[in-house]
């Protein structure tokens, strides 16, 4: 793969060369992570640049330019893991983190390191740097369009902030194992939040996405009018809310964004070091029925230009379209090198790190949830009291009883198979293996969420993304203030 | 630990840093500067059914530099504190404050405010802890968990150990430092019955690691906690009282303070717009703030900005006495600043307390809640729904765990509807308080 290649090439010279490093010093490097009883170690090295601009007023007030970067080293033996890590990336660091890595863990027999093999697997993004897509002048231009828009939209809007950010990423792995990788991640972010007043109420509307490409492109597509016109259009609908019902109930869920239930209802307990460590509520549960027919869930490094994509996960592993659930049989596990090696199975380019400075884990990249067959209008037909929730805010699992929540910013009410008045945001609660059991009705409308979602586990954050058609299930518990 | 850290020698070296750049970005055109700079360092570790599972050696440091341009604004920062870092940071600021737009409010906080009080706080306690040490610790107090007949699964028990220097200058000449530690040991368990599976947790954290409570203690509590989860029912839909355990009525004070930030008022993003003055709690509640406690977790005599920090009462019986404001919203809300640039520092209740026994006979019926899931709170608004686990109570006895519940209402009603304070007050975080007794949320279960 050529454009694999020229990826490596600038992987070491931006990660490498300013150090007075090569390929061969690597080698060197790893053989002081490696030794005596070490089964596995590897070298992440990273570098990222970082800029935030953010609109109020009217006006671009603040703008932050953050640069990062260094090299982590982790030695692994059995089930124990040695980690250090340095700002420096120079032949002395490598030694001293190397050392300290090892030392942590070692005892017992010698192994050697394996033969160098390139991980060339194909890009799932363009290598760039987003950053340079747009002049700043373009950026602020941006911004204020949004602030435009907005304010023009509506009277009762009295509040806009807009903020454009993104990330220009290179990081280069290098493993005991001869794993040798580099991938060049773009990513980038347009938000709108908008408040509201009309008749003494106060709401807000927000709005926001983006993806593993160039700045230029959300330019070019035009969201800062879109996302403008979308957060007016949800504090205008909040404007006029009613209060939420409180208890169970059939649910419909929108496509794209609401799939956040997929993440947390099944993503998190399928992440291979909860079902090792036999902590999550589908330990034990392969090839067992855990949703209802009908439903196939798959966590897909594989699209293109998504947030959450993945073209070598943080182990140097290529990112793949791994199958979670097939019409309702559990099927797989997300994996990275250490559990799949502990649990028999084979890594699935889900290693993930905040950054070269944390410990990878097994963790979702865009969790979706495939189309069915169903007509979303007849989905909302068959609904006689219920809710329908059109976008959310964040949720929350607790991968060991299972029970899962997540937040409606946006719902309404389905009255005798109509969408009626929209109500306040309220928290949805359920149990995960049963939630998956409830989904009576599937759309065929799969929709990607817009590239907004951040997953926090063991306090590190990354981009994820999720994506599924309209759903219904027959009952959840829906948290509102209103008990009949 | 198995690196040394000489915090003295590292302020001095962070110190100079501050001072370069500041040097600098005068040099290049700023007209005035602030810079933050910090450097932490500690260890890690983690153990699981009586094995090491990982040890962690970190080492972070940021510098963040800030210029002003009459009123225009850029900021920059790096983990790399070396002298061409530091340019290129100053550097890209500059570059930046071109195209940020004019903001009358942006700037330093005023030179008269630059705190000159600066005593030592004693919150700097470092730990001569070895790595065999530390395991030990974990493992004593993981193992005392497992030991807890009922306990079947562990999901282990983890150490942390670290100190760290910070320094924070300005082109005023203000430069303030502080060394700091913080010390914990926390340990997650898991039992199992015909329903399933159930974890909790309990930890014990401190400036000084002599203020720890026993690993064993951590490890029994952390077994207590996961077992009385077992056999839990879900509760009926309804309105109820509700009881929030004190590391919940934590977090709705931090939904206060959110909303008395200068920052929510002034993008009018707060429920509590316009309401200074008027009551929000009974008139037996007030709420303080004491950055200069000796000892304390959030102690610090300057705050993010430089100014002198000082004891703020936010709520003064029941009333809402103060916002918790920056210079930069307390220009764009035409007044001064309360020192708070960074957040509140140190949160104190003032207010009687009742034992949690005499909380639950006074509420006779409802919900006791022990954990809340998810983030269905909204500062605008005020409009609270949680995903909430905890105890069904009768007649002011617990009767038996619940689950998969939600709880909901509107933070002012709630806060107007606080019956009671627990004298069972956490003093593990920033906020001190006990368990706070509601009037009547509504809770959705069956």
């Amino acid at each position: 793969m050529t454009a694999h290649k020229s990826d490596l090439d600038t992987a070491v010279s931006i990660l490498l060369t300013p150090g007075e490093l090569d390929l061969d010093a690597l080698d060197v490097g790893l053989g002081y992570a490696m030794g005596a009883g070490i089964d596995y170690a590897d070298l992440y090295f990273q570098r990222t640049w970082q800029e935030g601009w953010v609109l109020e007023d009217g006006e671009v007030k603040e703008a932050s330019y953050n640069i990062d970067g260094g090299v982590g080293v982790r030695s692994l033996a059995g089930e124990k893991t040695g980690f250090a890590y340095s700002n420096q990336i120079s032949a002395d660091a490598l030694v001293d983190t190397g050392r300290t890595a090892a030392g942590i863990v070692r005892s017992g027999k010698q192994l050697t390191g394996q033969a160098v093999r390139v991980i060339a697997a194909p890009p799932f993004y363009a290598g760039l740097d987003p950053l340079a897509g747009l002049t700043a002048e373009e950026k602020v231009a941006m911004l204020k369009e949004a602030d435009r828009v907005a304010r023009t939209a509506d009277p009762s809007i009295s509040q806009v902030s807009a903020s454009l950010s993104g990330t220009y990423e290179v990081v280069l792995v290098r493993a005991s194992d001869g794993t040798l990788a580099a991938d060049i991640r773009p990513l980038v972010r347009f938000n709108v939040s908008v408040i509201a007043v009309k008749n003494g109420r106060r709401e807000r509307g927000s709005a926001g996405g983006g993806g593993r490409y160039s700045m230029s492109r959300l330019r070019d597509e035009h969201v800062a009018e879109w996302y403008a016109k979308e957060a007016v259009r949800q504090a205008l609908v909040n404007l006029e809310a009613i209060d939420a019902p409180a208890g169970q109930m059939p649910v419909v869920l929108g496509a794209g964004w609401p799939g956040i239930l997929l993440h947390e209802a099944v993503g998190h307990g399928l992440e291979g070091d909860f079902n090792r460590k036999g902590s999550s509520a589908f330990a034990g549960r392969m090839g067992q029925r855990v949703a209802a027919k009908g439903v196939t869930v798959v966590d897909d490094a594989t699209l293109l230009d998504c947030r959450g994509s993945l073209s070598v996960d943080d182990e140097g592993t290529p990112g793949q379209n791994t199958l979670l659930i097939e019409d309702g049989i559990l099927t797989g596990y997300m994996q990275d090198k250490l559990n799949a090696r502990l649990m028999n199975m084979t890594p699935t380019g889900n290693a993930r790190r905040e950054s070269f400075a944390h410990l990878p884990m097994p963790r979702m990249t865009n969790t979706v949830m495939l189309a069915g067959q169903d007509e979303p209008a007849d989905i909302i037909k068959s609904v006689k009291r219920g809710i329908y929730a059109a976008s959310f805010g964040g949720g929350q699992v607790d991968i060991t009883s299972g029970k899962f929540v997540f937040s409606a910013s946006e719902a309404y009410l389905i009255e005798d198979g109509c969408i009626t008045a929209p109500v306040k945001g309220a928290t949805l609660i359920g149990n995960g293996p049963e939630a998956m059991g409830r989904v009576s009705m599937i759309g065929h409308d799969m929709e990607m969420d817009t590239g907004i979602g951040v997953c926090g586990k063991e306090g590190q954050g990354v981009p994820v993304g999720v994506g599924q058609p309209t759903l219904k299930l027959d009952e959840l518990t829906v948290g509102g203030t209103q008990s009949s | 630990m198995a690196q040394a850290f000489d915090a003295t020698s590292q302020q001095s070296l962070l110190t100079a840093r501050a001072e370069e750049a500041l040097a600098l970005a005068k040099q290049l055109g700023a007209d005035a500067a602030e810079v933050g700079a910090s450097v932490d360092q500690g260890v890690g570790i983690s153990v699981r059914l009586g094995e090491v599972e990982t040890v962690e050696l970190s080492r972070d440091q940021g510098i963040a530099i800030t210029v002003y341009v009459g009123q225009r604004k850029g900021s920059a920062s790096s983990t790399d504190a070396s002298s061409a870092s530091i340019k290129a940071s100053v550097e890209k600021a500059l570059a930046i404050a071109r195209y940020t737009g004019e903001d009358p409010a942006a700037g330093l906080a005023d030179a008269e405010l630059m705190a000159t009080h600066l005593p030592d706080l004693k919150v700097h306690y470092p730990w001569s802890l070895t790595t065999d040490e530390a395991i030990e610790l974990a493992l004593t107090c993981e193992q005392a968990g497992r030991d807890v007949a009922g306990i079947h699964q562990s999901e282990g028990a983890s150490l942390s150990s670290g100190e760290g220097v910070r320094v924070y200058a300005n082109s005023h000449g203000f430069l303030g430092t502080q060394k700091g530690s913080s010390h914990s040991l926390s340990c997650m368990l898991i039992a199992q019955d015909d329903n399933g599976m159930q974890r909790d947790y309990d930890y014990t954290s401190a400036r000084d690691p002599k203020m720890l409570r026993d690993p064993a203690s951590v490890g029994r509590e952390a077994a207590a906690r996961t077992l009385r989860r077992l056999g839990a029912k879900r509760p009926p839909t309804g309105t109820f009282p509700v009881l929030f355990d004190p590391t919940l009525a934590s977090g709705l004070i931090g939904h206060l303070m959110g909303a008395l930030a200068g920052g929510a008022l002034y993008r009018q993003a707060s429920f509590l717009c316009d309401r200074l003055g008027t009551p929000l709690f009974p008139d037996w509640f007030s709420l303080e703030e004491r950055p200069m406690e000796v000892g304390a977790t959030a102690s610090s005599p300057f705050d993010s900005e430089g100014v002198q920090t000082r004891n703020n009462r936010f709520i003064d019986q029941g009333k809402i006495a103060s916002y918790m404001l920056s210079s930069y919203s307390a220009r764009r809300l035409g007044m001064q600043t309360t020192g708070n640039a960074g957040g509140a520092r140190n949160i104190r209740l003032v207010a009687p307390h009742k034992s949690r026994d005499r909380l639950l006979k006074e509420m006779g019926r409802g919900v006791w809640v022990t954990e809340l899931m998810g983030q269905g709170v909204n500062g605008v608004t005020g409009d609270y729904s949680r995903g909430a686990a905890g105890f069904w109570v009768e007649h002011g006895e617990v009767q038996y765990p619940i689950e998969e519940f939600t709880i909901a209402g509107n933070l002012t009603a709630m806060f107007s509807g606080v019956v009671g304070i627990g004298d069972d007050v956490d003093t593990r975080g920033s906020i001190h308080t006990g368990s706070w007794l509601m009037d009547a949320m509504t809770v959705a279960g069956s």
